[in-house]
């Protein structure tokens, strides 16, 4: 499987991701600079965690303007399998790429913990290889992670199946409406998540439950 | 020309940094205060002198950057 990680000023996590995609998919991933102009054809494209322009304005809207985007959003259209975590979802919102919007954590503080999050779909291209309901522990590293959309959207996205992860045992660490930790598009070939699944992959993490994620999108792409 | 752009949150639209500055304003003794609401002011400035382009051009960098429409309203004001 062909990847790519998108790396903007003020990345921070897309070491992480990038370890994660070639101890998984035997490949090295692309590395794409904001300012490039094309998305290499690949099968995956990541957008990863940190703080782009250091959350200037929001979370991910300076970001969510790159050049780069504006292939993204084309890639996206034409079927390409893209995944935003953390600050990647906050920038994928900010671009039109998913519904709803990412707001300040409901306590105000920055959580960096473990939550509890379900995999309440499992019938999408990133989560065939989890079991329906299964819960797992993941970790989570943000300031804006609240994830808000207003009833009319929530309700679309809820009758059609596109919260993948939600938060749950009481471990929703940012007040996120409906518990929501990961949402998909309309069409289902773009996630975005708060919690990290890279920084679950070796027992010394604690974990290999965010393998999952990549092995599904390995199987997809086999 | 100059003008200012005011973005605010939508009504119903949870503000957890406006009810932390109500929550201070209260121990601060301004009882009065039921409700605050935080929000972001950009004074920008603008060539030309066409006010009537110039909000169009502002309503234009509203929608695309300086407000997120999912969550927040923008209000114009033109010098």
């Amino acid at each position: 499987m062909k990847t790519a990680v998108i790396v903007f000023p003020g990345s921070n996590r897309d070491r992480d991701m990038f370890h994660a995609l070639e101890h998984i998919t035997g490949t090295r991933p692309l590395s794409v600079w904001h300012t490039e102009s094309t998305v290499p054809d690949v099968d995956l494209v990541i957008v990863p965690g940190g703080f782009s322009y250091g959350d200037y304005l929001r979370a991910g809207a300076i970001a969510a303007r790159s050049p780069i985007l504006k292939d993204l959003v084309a890639k996206a259209g034409s079927g390409v399998a893209v995944l935003g975590v953390c600050n990647g979802f906050q920038i994928l919102t900010e671009a039109g790429l998913l519904p709803g919007a990412l707001m300040r954590n409901a306590g105000l503080t920055f959580v960096c913990r473990e939550i509890r999050m379900e995999t309440v779909n499992n019938a999408t291209r990133f989560s065939s290889k989890f079991r329906k309901g299964q819960v797992w522990r993941c970790p989570v590293a943000h300031h804006d992670g609240n994830y808000f959309a207003d009833a009319e959207t929530l309700k679309r996205i809820e009758d059609n199946d596109q919260v993948i992860f939600r938060y749950t045992d009481g471990s929703n660490p940012n007040g996120s409406i409906n518990d929501i930790a990961g949402i998909t598009n309309a069409k289902g070939n773009v996630l975005g998540m708060m919690p990290h699944p890279e920084n679950l992959i070796e027992p010394l993490n604690g974990g290999v439950e965010g393998r999952l994620l990549f092995e599904s999108l390995l199987d997809e792409a086999a | 020309m100059k003008a200012r752009v005011i973005v605010t949150l939508k009504n119903g639209v949870l503000d957890p940094q406006g009810k932390a500055i109500e929550g201070a304003l209260g121990g601060l003794g301004f009882a009065e205060v039921s409700s605050v609401r935080q929000g972001k002011v950009f004074d920008v400035e603008l060539a030309g002198t066409d006010k009537a382009a110039a909000r169009t051009k502002l309503e234009r960098m509203c929608e695309k950057l300086l407000a997120n429409t999912v969550i927040e309203n923008y209000a114009i004001e033109i010098a």
